[in-house]
Order: structure tokens, then sequence, then C-alpha cells
């Protein structure tokens, strides 16, 4: 009887074992299934020619695939989004942790979260229609549809994540530091930006690579809104083509497994290891100057 | 938090000195402390009403979304537009199938990702030990969140859609949509398992049950409100998303409701993207577009405010 129990048990231990693999073996398989359709364009361009080529033009004849415009493209929208959305960010998370009374808290707390949960395509949609014909009347440009315009719906796409993650970490400072700062005569605000955010700081570098990852790997706000063309930009307020919109605009009418495919499988590749990268850093910080108490610092 | 700290430093000693000292000099120093604990408190409440103006930002960027699209698309929302299909090149009618289409990937996806997900959740909670294995599972399942959602589409087309033969179909979306949403139940069924107390497990432990028995039956149904909340939230990030289903489920029309697994179907999402961009009436189907946004911002905002409720609710009840 004893027997029986501890082998179904030994047998349970080992199927949760297994299922917990789960999400290690999906990655894997995008990775392998990535590279499988995406390696062949490398027997008809060279990986340098493909990073570094500045044309891209995947249905002329001959055609040129470079995506440095789209990779350039790419960091672009994410580097000015990270301007607007680091400071809104973590500014909203020290009101969240530090300042806010507790009713202001259940007030905005529940409103940062459901910006997290607008999907994006809707607010792709807005960009068009509502920030697109201001912004072009504003400045006086072209076209509302560019990099600008881009970056700031992405901006509100990353704020949640960089907020929400940065509360998690000021929160968790140890109280006694607040205390102790306090008790030697520090104003709130003095012990808020020479102890409690010094000591959150990893958390909060985490936070942002985090939201910086997913404004890079957001698609339909930058499909919608970013302009769509793949050149390099001269200013904030050209219309550009990161990566994940080509993908998905071209990936419909390009031939199966022809070289357009290949290319935009490449891209994938380059795009996937771009957030890995960011993540894998995230994982590091968080890791390496984990906040356990008050004995660490 | 408590906000009266700033009363503090005294701006000169007192009583040591004696009286004697005491003249003119503590008279200069007591003023200069008071022109500094100006200063300190007016930089204070600079910094505090920067922050404050922060929130504000983000709580009037969803409002102004908000604002925006009923404004513009509340007319277009009518029982017709919710019941029939599209005619006329979608100028006219309603969205129906998308209704439709949604619903059977976002439901489809939960149906692989929940029991996945809560059992990826138990094993993290209950039977994982800290050390070397534990941090890749755990980096696995970070960089899976990871993922860009279009990486997840290619990865859908190239191994549902044509590795396994399954064609552009509600079932090969809904495997996309469910790996991309395992992360989001994972992650809630390990807090809501975590934060079951101990001694439930303890008393169950003693009284001589196994560890399996004890999860099934104490554990789990005590963490079951946290377990179902992230189910939710699944089911509405599954419903809201686009890039994924655009290789692999989801297409601009189709004549009739999807009648198996392996049909395509047209999805809310997707609708509001080719309608807004690639459609051949794109300023008479506007109306259209904005209704289509408010039908889904509802499902999606409405699942999650659930959600949100529900959990303030048992967070306020332990």
């Amino acid at each position: 009887m004893a027997a029986k129990r501890d082998i179904k048990e030994k047998g349970i231990q080992w199927l949760f074992v297994g299922v917990g693999m789960a999400s290690l073996t999906l990655l894997t398989m995008i990775m392998i299934f990535l590279f499988m359709e995406g390696l062949p364009i490398f027997s008809k361009v060279s990986v340098g020619d493909f990073v570094f080529g500045k044309l891209w033009y995947p249905t002329y004849d001959p055609p040129d695939f470079g995506i440095l415009p789209l990779i350039v493209a790419s960091v672009a929208v994410t580097a000015v989004s990270s301007f607007i959305a680091i400071p809104l960010g973590v500014m909203t998370a020290i009101y969240l942790a530090e300042i806010a009374s507790s009713r202001m808290r259940e007030i905005v707390k529940p409103v940062v979260e459901l910006l997290a949960a607008i999907p994006s395509v809707v607010i792709g949609f807005f960009g068009m229609v509502v920030i697109a014909p201001f912004i072009q009347e504003l400045f006086n440009i072209p076209t509302g549809l560019n990099l600008f315009n881009a970056s700031l719906m992405l901006a509100f796409m990353s704020v949640p994540t960089i907020c929400s993650l940065s509360e998690d970490a000021i929160f968790s400072v140890p109280v006694e530091l607040k205390e102790a700062s306090l008790a030697l005569g520090a104003t709130h605000w003095e012990t808020i930006h020479r102890v409690t955010l010094p000591a959150a700081l990893s958390g909060i570098s985490t936070s942002v690579i985090l939201g910086m990852s997913r404004a890079m790997g957001e698609t339909m706000v930058v499909l919608m809104v970013a302009g769509g063309a793949a050149m390099l930009p001269g200013s904030i307020f050209d219309p550009v083509r990161p990566m994940p919109a080509s993908i998905a605009a071209e990936m419909a009418e390009a031939p199966f497994r022809g070289d357009h495919y290949y290319a935009l499988f490449a891209t994938g590749i380059v795009l996937f290891l771009f957030t890995l990268a960011f993540n894998i850093v995230a994982d590091y910080i968080s890791h390496r100057y984990k906040q356990v108490g008050a004995a660490t610092l | 938090m408590a906000q009266n700290h700033s009363q503090n430093p005294p701006g000169a000693p007192k009583g040591i000195a004696g009286a004697a000292a005491a003249g003119k000099e503590s008279a200069l120093s007591e003023l200069l402390g008071a022109a500094m604990r100006a200063k300190r408190k007016a930089s204070q409440g600079f910094a505090f009403s920067l922050f404050k103006i922060a929130a504000v930002i983000n709580a009037s960027a969803l409002g102004l979304l908000l604002f925006f699209l009923i404004k513009n698309g509340y007319s277009a929302i009518s029982w017709e537009f919710l019941s029939q299909a599209p005619s006329q090149s979608m100028t006219q009618g309603g969205i129906l199938p998308c209704i439709v289409g949604t619903v059977s990937l976002a439901v489809g996806a939960m149906l692989f990702a929940f029991p996945i997900g809560v059992a990826s959740g138990i094993y993290l909670s209950e039977y994982a030990k800290p050390g070397k294995f534990l941090r890749i599972v755990r980096l696995g399942i970070n960089n899976l969140a990871g993922v860009p959602s279009v990486v997840f589409g290619l990865f859908g087309l190239a191994f549902f859609v044509i590795y396994l033969n399954m064609g552009v179909s509600i079932l090969a979306g809904s495997l996309t949509l469910g790996m991309l949403t395992l992360p989001v139940v994972i992650s809630a069924t390990e807090e809501a398992l975590r934060s079951v107390p101990s001694t439930y497990r303890e008393a169950s432990l003693g009284l001589g049950a196994t560890k399996w028995q004890t999860t099934w039956r104490v554990v789990l149904p005590a963490a079951l409100p946290g377990v179902l909340t992230g189910g939710i939230l699944g089911l509405s990030r599954a419903a809201g998303e686009t890039a994924p289903i655009m290789f692999t489920a989801a297409v601009f029309f189709t004549p009739h409701l999807p009648k198996s697994v392996f049909d395509q179907v047209m999805a809310l999402p997707y609708h509001i993207y080719v309608l807004a961009t690639a459609g051949t009436f794109i300023e008479q189907t506007r109306p259209l577009q904005y209704g289509t946004a408010i039908v889904l911002i509802t499902l999606v905002l409405g699942m999650n405010l659930v959600a949100i409720i529900y959990r303030t609710h048992l967070r306020k009840k332990r």
C-alpha cells in the first residue's frame, strides 16, 4: 500500500517537472522553427549584407534584402518611446508606492492595469484616426503617421509594464531603511531620492528594460502608425518601418518559401534575438542585484 | 504612507550651550534653519506634484482613448451591428462573425493554456526546489513572456499551419494564442498558490496525506479564485491579440460562420486592422471601425475589470 502510494507520488512529481518545462520547450521550438525558415536566405545574401544593407526592396527584380532601415527604425521608436515612458512610468510608480493615499491608489492602480490591457490594435487605431491628424496639423508636416506618433503610442504600452514592476521594487524596500533616514531628519522626498530609489534601483532597471523590450516587439502599433517607409529616418517626424511592421505587412503576400518569405523569417530572428537579449539582461540584473533585505545594502 | 516628517531638524542646538552664548548667533542660525526647511519643503512639494502629474497623465490617456472611441463609435452600435454579418463590401451590416471568431479563438487558447499553465504554476510553487534547474525553467517562462507577438505568429505559421498541416484555422490560431497566454496563467497560478498559508499544507501533511493529496484537495481549492482570475486575464489577452492570428487563423471575410476547428475565421482585432488600413472604403467604414473597436474593448476591459475587482475583493478578505 505504502509502496504503491510512493510510486504514484513519484510519478505525479515527474509529471509536474515535465509540464514545468513546457515553456522552455516552446521557447526552444520557436527558436528552431525561426532558424529553419529563416536561415535559407543567407545562401542568397551574406549575414553582413542582410543586417547592414541599407536597401529593403524585397519585391524588386533583383531584390534587395538589407534590413538596416528596419533595425534602425525599431531601435529609434524604442528609444524615443523610452524617453517618454521611463519618466512617466517611474514617476507614477513612486507616486503609487510612496505618496498616494490608499484611496488614490485604489483608483490609479486599476487604471494602469486597464491601460496595460488595451488591445494593441485599438491603440494603433487611436493613433491613426485621432493622434495622426492632430500631430500633422500641430507640427505642419506631410503625414502624422511617423516615428514620433508611433513612439508616443508605444510609450503608453510600456508605461504600465514599467510602472507596475517599479512599484513592486519600490514597495519592497525594507521599511527600516526609510525609518532610519527619516529619523536622521531627512524629509520624505529626501528619503525617497537618496534612500528608497537607490535601494530599488535594480528592480526599476529591470522594469525599464522589460518595458523597452515590450516596445520593440510590439507589432500592431508600429504597423498602423509608424508610416511604413523602409528608409533610414532623418528626423523624428519621418515615416519609418520597424521590423515587426515589416514582417506583419509583407508575410501575407510573400510567396511561400520564396526568398522574401525566408528574409521575413530572418528578420524575425533578428527581432527575437533583440528581445531575448533585453530579457536576459533584465533577468541578470534582477538576480545579480537582488533585494533580499536591509543586510544586502 | 505617512507624510508629516518634514518638520524635523532643529535649526540650532539649544539648551546645552547655555544662556550665555544665546544671542545674535543663535537667532541667525535659527533664521538660516528656517530658510533651509522652507527650501527643502518646497523641493519636496515640487517633486511630489510632478509625480502626481505623471499619474494624472496616465489616467487621462486612458480616459482620452475611451472618450474618443465612444464619442465616435456609439452611434454604430446597435442590435443589428452585433447580430448580422457584414454586407455590401463591408460598408453595411454587422460584425457577428468576428465576435464568434474571437470568442472561439480565445476559448480555444485557454483550453490549451489553462491546464498547462496551472500545472506549471503548481510545479513552481509546490514541487520545484531552488537551484540551477529552476533558474533555467524561470528564464524560459520569462523569455516566453517577452517573445514579440509577431514572432509567435511566424512560429504558428511555420509549425502549426505548415509543419503540422493544420492550415489557416481556428485550431492553429488557438494554439498560437495559447502559447502567448501561457505565462499569464502560470504567474497568476503561482501567485495564488503561494498566498495559501503554509499552515494549510502542514495540517494536511500532518494528517498523513501525501504531497499530491495535499496539493489537490487543500492547496488548490484554497487558491482557486486566484487561479480563475489568471484564466480570465489569459482569455482577455488572447481576445485582444492581432499579430499572432494574422498568419494562422484570421481572414478578411468568410461568407459563413465557422463550422469546425479547421475553418478560417474573422476576428475583431483583425477586422479593425483590415478595415482601417487595407479596405477599399476606408472612409465609409470608419463608423464600423469605431464600433468594432468599442465591442473589442468592452469585451477585453470588461473581463479585466471583473478580474481586478474580484482580486481586490479576495485580498481584502485575507
